[in-house]
């Protein structure tokens, strides 16, 4: 296992959950933090092997129907990853991921199937595919900046009074009625496709601080002309 | 061939019209309008004019173009040889091929994966080649695993020759259905797509070109033809080197793949491979180019596997030029991006362009590869002192580069 002092990133079920870009998501937060001097253990655990509690921030990308399916069993029956929840890691889940993490979404004909039950979100299947550029408005309480990414999912959430709405969206669908995402504790889900934190570094930076406290400031104008340019793209 | 019915061979012949038009007007090569005509007066004119030809239909995520062109010079040796050449892979691109070579009895079409069913039933082609499926364009094509879902239906029961690529375990596990499949070890170097069955989900388990699954009885089917180092291996036994013009393994696999097509059409290895060698470049891809005594040369790359391939042409003593956009034919999201392991790259002199160059700025500063932001192509070229470049482009990117230069082909 990872050492002490390391911070350690668990990114869970690549062979099943890695549609798109989702490992982006793994590959900025290592660089941010390696950016400030903060030693980084990244474990890629695949669907057949168990899932350490032991980890400090676990993500976990897209998949097709199938895999959702099969990677949203696989977690139950293994229970690593709600054991490290329950004391207090943090989880970051994008698209597919994001539907597993709620309490139930819809399989491939379209029935509830139970999720991992960490967030108290419901999915189900919309009537149409959402897929373009996303921009939304975050919870004030959170302090970050305007989201912005890519959606691209049939899926429609509901939010339970468990949990809060991530962001109001300004452009794009979301959830499907006007929000997008959902947290609770150190538990956050997105609909943003693949490489979410790549467009949102101030949100890599808050799962980071959850870790390991307050940040030193490093370059960020690569992430910055991005983010100007594609929220120009989509708000103008 | 037999006639035409008159309305098919008029549509036909407006369809040709059309295409003429286009590329007089200088709108485009007309690939696509002439079918879109055509179609229009005839929607049967597909169906009409694949009758009575002998058809082989290509396709794949990467290697589609270059392969279809493959085939096509291995069967000119039988005669003349219908071919959507130019990647129009879609059904008004079919009509334009076949309609322009009235009278050929042969037929190579690459075809769009998504449209593989629906112009397998429509043309009731003899052979069908399926190479590869990666990840792919997430925003306007379907998600792998349902394509290969599709194929598989398409092809099950049916009396199609498939020459299949049996070291991708979703081409293979798609192209199991079918009565008559000849087996290719054509090598895949991509995988993170096919850590998983297709038929259960449980593990693959990989190991070199073979693989497994741990949970069901689902494995790699036995090939008959084998790509090894620089040769391919017939189901003779026989050893062919194949000293092909076109650079990288892919294009090595390409060829094999090409090859055992060809004796399904009846060309032997020893008059195919001549023709095969022939080959310089498709579509301007591979091609050499010059400006102010800069010599780039293109390679194309539309995906993560494709990256992959292009990284292993290219000459890592040479600088690059790196162009990305992100129009509706490349797909509208740049996510992929961060499914190329860029980190090759590090220590060489990297240029970024394209209209998503921001996208690509990023992604290489993640991987601690230093580069050189340029707003157009003109100005990396600018930049770079005279001598040889390599430049790797996605689809449209790579397109505008090639219009700069006049449609080098």
């Amino acid at each position: 296992m990872p050492s002490e002092s390391a911070l350690r990133l668990v990114w869970i079920y690549p062979d099943l959950l890695s549609t798109y870009g989702d490992q982006g998501n793994v590959l900025v937060l290592e660089h941010r933090a390696r950016s400030r001097g903060i030693p980084v253990e990244t474990l890629h655990v695949r669907s057949a092997d168990p899932v350490p509690e032991s980890g400090d921030i676990y993500l976990l990308g897209g998949g097709e129907d199938r895999p959702q399916m099969l990677g949203a069993e696989r977690l139950r029956r293994d229970g690593g990853l709600q054991r490290a929840a329950d004391r207090g890691a943090v989880v970051f889940a994008v698209c597919a991921g994001y539907q597993l993490i709620g309490r139930e979404f819809g399989g491939d004909e379209g029935q509830p199937v139970p999720g991992v039950g960490l967030l108290d979100i419901a999915s189900g299947r919309g009537e149409k595919r959402a897929v373009g550029e996303l921009a939304a408005e975050v919870a004030p309480e959170l302090g970050l900046p305007t989201l912005t990414g890519f959606e691209n999912h049939m899926g429609v959430t509901r939010l339970g009074p468990g949990v809060k709405p991530l962001s109001r969206t300004l452009v794009g669908t979301g959830n499907g009625d006007g929000t997008e995402g959902a947290y609770a504790g150190r538990i956050v889900g997105t609909y943003l496709h693949g490489p979410a934190l790549a467009r949102n570094p101030a949100l890599a930076d808050l799962l980071l601080r959850w870790v390991v406290g307050d940040l030193a400031p490093i370059d960020d104008t690569w992430y910055e002309q991005l983010r100007k340019e594609r929220l120009a793209a989509v708000l103008s | 061939m037999t006639q035409l019915p008159l309305r098919a061979q008029l549509a036909a012949a407006l369809g040709r019209t059309a295409a003429t038009l286009s590329r007089m007007t200088g709108r485009g090569d007309g690939s696509v309008i002439g079918g879109r005509v055509g179609l229009l007066l005839e929607p049967d004119l597909l169906r009409r004019l694949a009758a009575n030809r002998r058809l082989a239909l290509v396709s794949a995520t990467n290697g589609k173009t270059t392969t279809t062109r493959l085939i096509t010079s291995a069967l000119q040796e039988l005669g003349e040889v219908a071919t959507n050449a130019f990647g129009a892979n879609m059904p008004a691109g079919h009509v334009t091929a076949l309609s322009q070579a009235k009278n050929a009895p042969y037929g190579v079409l690459e075809v769009d994966e998504k449209y593989l069913p629906e112009v397998l039933d429509t043309t009731g082609a003899a052979v069908v080649c399926l190479m590869n499926l990666s990840r792919d364009q997430m925003d306007r094509a379907a998600e792998i695993w349902l394509l290969a879902k599709k194929w598989r239906r398409a092809l099950a029961g049916r009396n199609t020759h498939v020459i299949a690529n049996a070291d991708d375990p979703l081409v293979a596990w798609a192209a199991m259905g079918a009565s008559r499949v000849t087996w290719v070890s054509a090598k895949q170097r991509w995988r993170e797509d096919s850590w998983c069955c297709p038929e259960c989900g449980g593990p693959l388990d990989r190991k070199d070109d073979d693989w497994a699954c741990r949970e069901c009885p689902l494995r790699r089917p036995q090939p008959t033809w084998f790509l090894a180092e620089n040769a391919v291996i017939d189901p003779q036994g026989r050893t062919w080197p194949l000293d092909l013009q076109l650079p990288g393994r892919a294009n090595e696999s390409n060829a094999a793949i090409a090859l055992a097509t060809a004796e399904a059409f009846g060309v032997p290895i020893e008059r195919a491979l001549p023709r095969i060698r022939e080959v310089r470049s498709v579509a301007g891809r591979y091609t050499t180019v010059e400006r102010d005594g800069r010599v780039l040369r293109l390679l194309l790359a539309k995906n993560p596997a494709g990256w992959l391939e292009a990284f292993d042409v290219s000459d890592p003593a040479l600088p690059i030029i790196l162009s990305v956009n992100a129009q509706v034919p490349d797909g509208r999201d740049t996510s992929w991006l961060y499914d190329v392991d860029y980190r090759v790259l590090r220590g060489r002199p990297v240029y970024v362009t394209g209209e998503r160059r921001h996208d690509l700025a990023l992604r290489l500063h993640v991987a601690d590869v230093q580069f050189r932001l340029c707003p157009t192509f003109g100005d990396a070229v600018d930049a770079l002192a005279p001598g040889k470049i390599d430049v790797i482009a996605n689809y449209t990117a790579f397109q505008q580069i090639r219009a700069e230069f006049g449609r080098a082909v």
